[in-house]
C-alpha cells in the first residue's frame, strides 16, 4: 500500500516535470526540471530494488550528461529564448510520430503481461551489482559490446568535429 | 497496522540516529571554521580570532549570529527562483552524504543499551555510489547559483566549478572502483571489513596511488586550495558566491565545510581502516613484550575515536596545504586532471583488477 502511495508520488512527479521540461522559456528551468525528473526516475529505480541502477542513474545521467547541457544552455541569452520559435515546421510530423507511440505504450500496458505484483526488477534486495555484472558479461555480452563500440564512435566523432581545421593540408 | 510498538521502533532506529548526526554535523560544520582560521593564522604566524570567548571560541556562534541577522540580498536582475534554490540543494547533497557513513561497528555503548545498535543510519549496500552520486548533483548548486546571481565573475565561477568537477570526478570513480575491486563490495562497512588485516593504503603497488588520486580528486572536488579556482578570490571577486549575504552565504559556508567531512571520511574509510586501529605489524613482532603491550592500549581505543582521529586528520591536511601550496593556474588544473589522474587511474584499476584475479591480494 505505502509502496504504491510512493509510486504514485513519483510518477505524478515524473509527469508533471516532463511537461514542464519542455513548456518552460527559460532553458535553465527546463534543466532545472529535468534534475528533478532523474532524481524521481532513480526513486522509482529504487522502489524495484534496483539501487544500483538508481545510482548510475544519478551520476551518469544527472552529474554528468545533464551537467554539460547546463553547460550550454547557461550560454544562451535568456531574453532571445523567451522570444524564439518554440518549433521548426517539421512540428506535425513529429507531434504525428510522438501520437504513435503514446499509442503503442498504450497498446502494450493493455494487451501485454507484464510481471504482477510483488516482482522486482531485481529478485534480492541490494544484490544488483553483481547479478547485473554477470548478466551484462555472459547473457547480453554481444549487445553491450555493440553499445560500447556505438558510444566510442560518438566519442571520436565528437573530438573530429570540434577538431580545428589546420591549413597545412 | 502500524501500532505503538512499531512507532516506537522508528523512532529508535531512524529518529535518534538523524538527531545525533545532524547536531554532530551541524556542530563541526561552524566550528571546523574556527579550526581553519586557527590553523591558518597559526601557520602564517599570526593568533587568529582571539576576542570572542577564549582563544575566539565563540567566535562560530558569533559569525552564525550575524550570518541569520544580516539582510539577505537578492540582486534586482537575479533569477529568484534558481538564486534561493541554489544554497539548498548544495546543503542538501551535503547533509545526504553522511546517512550512508558507517561510523563504527554495531556497539552497545560498553553495556548501557540491552542490544547492540549499528552506528550509522542506514547501511546502503551501493554506498559509495550514493556519496558520489550526491557529490555530483550537488555541483548544480554551484551552477545555478552562479548563473542566477546574473554576475559575470559569478558565471565564470559556475563555468570553471562545473568543469572541474566533470573532470576530476572519473579519476576520483576510478580510485574508488579500484578500492571496491580490493574489496569486493561498495558497502562502506564492508569496505572497512575488508582491512581488519591490512588496510587498502599498503596494499603494494595499487593502495598508495590510489589513495593519491583519491585525495588529489577530493580537494579539486570540494573546490578547495589549490584548486579553488571557482572561487579564486584574486581574479572572480569570490566566483559562484560573490552576490549571495547572509544566511545564504553562510550555509554555502557551511557546506563546503561538510563536503570536506565526507571527502575526509571516505578518505579514512577507503584507505586507512576507518575505525580500525593502528597496530604494529607484522603479528609475530606481538611476542615482544613492549610492542604487544602498545597494540593493545592502541586496540583499547573506542573505534569511533579512531575514525573522528582520522577525520580531524585529513581535515588538518586540507588547511595545511591550502596554507603551503599556491593556486594553480586554469590549464595547469585541466592538464593534471586529464593527462596526468586519467591514465595513471585507468593503469592503477588495470594492475589492481590483475593482481585481484592471480590472487596476490
Amino acid at each position: 500500500m505505502i509502496n504504491k502511495l510512493i509510486f504514485a508520488y513519483f510518477a505524478a512527479v515524473i509527469i508533471v516535470s516532463a511537461v514542464l521540461v519542455i513548456t518552460r522559456r527559460n532553458p535553465v528551468h527546463s534543466v532545472m526540471f529535468m534534475l528533478l525528473l532523474f532524481f524521481h526516475i532513480a526513486g522509482v529505480f529504487v522502489l524495484l530494488n534496483a539501487e544500483f541502477l538508481a545510482a548510475v542513474q544519478l551520476i551518469v545521467y544527472a552529474g554528468a550528461i545533464l551537467i554539460l547541457f547546463l553547460f550550454v544552455v547557461i550560454l544562451l541569452s535568456v531574453e532571445r529564448e523567451a522570444q524564439a520559435a518554440r518549433a521548426n515546421r517539421f512540428w506535425p510530423w513529429l507531434a504525428g510520430f510522438g501520437v504513435i507511440i503514446a499509442g503503442e505504450i498504450a497498446l502494450l500496458v493493455l494487451r501485454g503481461s507484464f510481471p504482477g505484483e510483488g516482482r522486482l526488477a531485481v529478485k534480492v534486495a541490494g544484490a544488483g551489482v553483481k547479478e547485473l555484472g554477470v548478466e551484462l558479461y555472459t547473457k547480453y555480452l554481444v549487445p553491450f559490446e555493440i553499445a560500447s563500440v556505438i558510444l566510442l564512435v560518438g566519442l571520436v566523432g565528437a573530438v573530429m568535429l570540434a577538431k580545428k581545421k589546420t591549413d597545412n593540408r | 497496522m502500524p501500532d505503538m510498538q512499531q512507532i516506537l521502533n522508528f523512532v529508535i532506529t531512524i529518529g535518534i540516529p538523524v538527531v545525533v548526526l545532524l547536531s554532530f554535523i551541524l556542530a563541526n560544520a561552524m566550528y571546523l571554521q574556527l579550526m581553519e582560521r586557527k590553523v591558518l593564522a597559526h601557520m602564517q604566524s599570526r593568533l587568529g580570532p582571539m576576542r570572542t570567548g577564549w582563544h575566539g571560541l565563540l567566535q562560530p556562534v558569533a559569525d552564525a549570529v550575524k550570518f541569520m541577522f544580516k539582510e539577505d540580498i537578492i540582486p534586482a536582475k537575479a533569477d529568484k527562483w534558481v538564486f534561493s534554490l541554489a544554497p539548498l540543494i548544495f546543503l542538501v547533497m551535503a547533509f545526504g552524504g553522511f546517512v550512508a557513513i558507517p561510523f563504527g561497528p554495531p556497539t552497545d555503548f560498553f553495556g548501557i543499551l540491552s542490544h547492540k545498535v549499528p552506528l550509522w543510519v542506514s547501511n546502503l549496500n551501493i554506498g559509495v555510489l550514493y556519496i558520489v552520486a550526491l557529490a555530483g548533483i550537488g555541483t548544480y548548486g554551484v551552477i545555478m547559483a552562479g548563473w542566477a546571481s546574473n554576475n559575470k565573475y559569478s558565471l565564470m565561477g559556475g563555468f570553471r566549478s562545473a568543469a572541474q568537477m566533470i573532470s576530476y570526478e572519473i579519476p576520483m570513480g576510478f580510485a574508488i572502483v579500484t578500492v571496491a575491486l580490493m574489496a569486493g563490495s561498495l558497502n562502506l562497512s564492508e569496505i572497512v571489513q575488508a582491512q581488519s588485516q591490512k588496510w587498502f593504503i599498503i596494499v603494494l603497488p595499487v593502495g598508495p596511488v590510489a589513495f593519491f588520486l583519491y585525495l588529489v580528486a577530493g580537494v579539486a572536488e570540494t573546490n578547495r586550495a589549490p584548486f579553488d579556482l571557482p572561487e579564486a578570490e584574486s581574479e572572480l571577486v569570490a566566483g559562484y558566491f560573490t552576490e549571495y549575504s547572509g544566511i545564504r552565504f553562510g550555509i554555502f559556508y557551511m557546506a563546503e565545510y561538510m563536503n570536506m567531512m565526507i571527502v575526509s571520511l571516505l578518505a579514512s574509510i577507503m584507505f586507512f581502516g576507518g575505525w580500525m586501529p593502528v597496530q604494529i605489524f607484522p603479528q609475530w613482532l606481538g611476542g615482544i613484550g613492549i610492542i604487544a603491550w602498545i597494540n593493545r592500549v592502541l586496540a583499547a581505543i573506542p573505534p569511533t575515536l579512531w575514525l573522528l582521529g582520522k577525520l580531524y586528520f585529513f581535515i588538518f591536511f586540507y588547511m595545511w596545504i591550502r596554507a603551503t601550496l599556491p593556486r594553480y593556474r586554469y590549464d595547469q588544473l585541466m592538464t593534471i586532471a586529464w593527462k596526468i589522474l586519467l591514465p595513471l587511474s585507468l593503469g592503477t584499476l588495470l594492475v589492481a583488477a590483475f593482481m585481484k584475479q592471480a590472487g596476490w591480494m
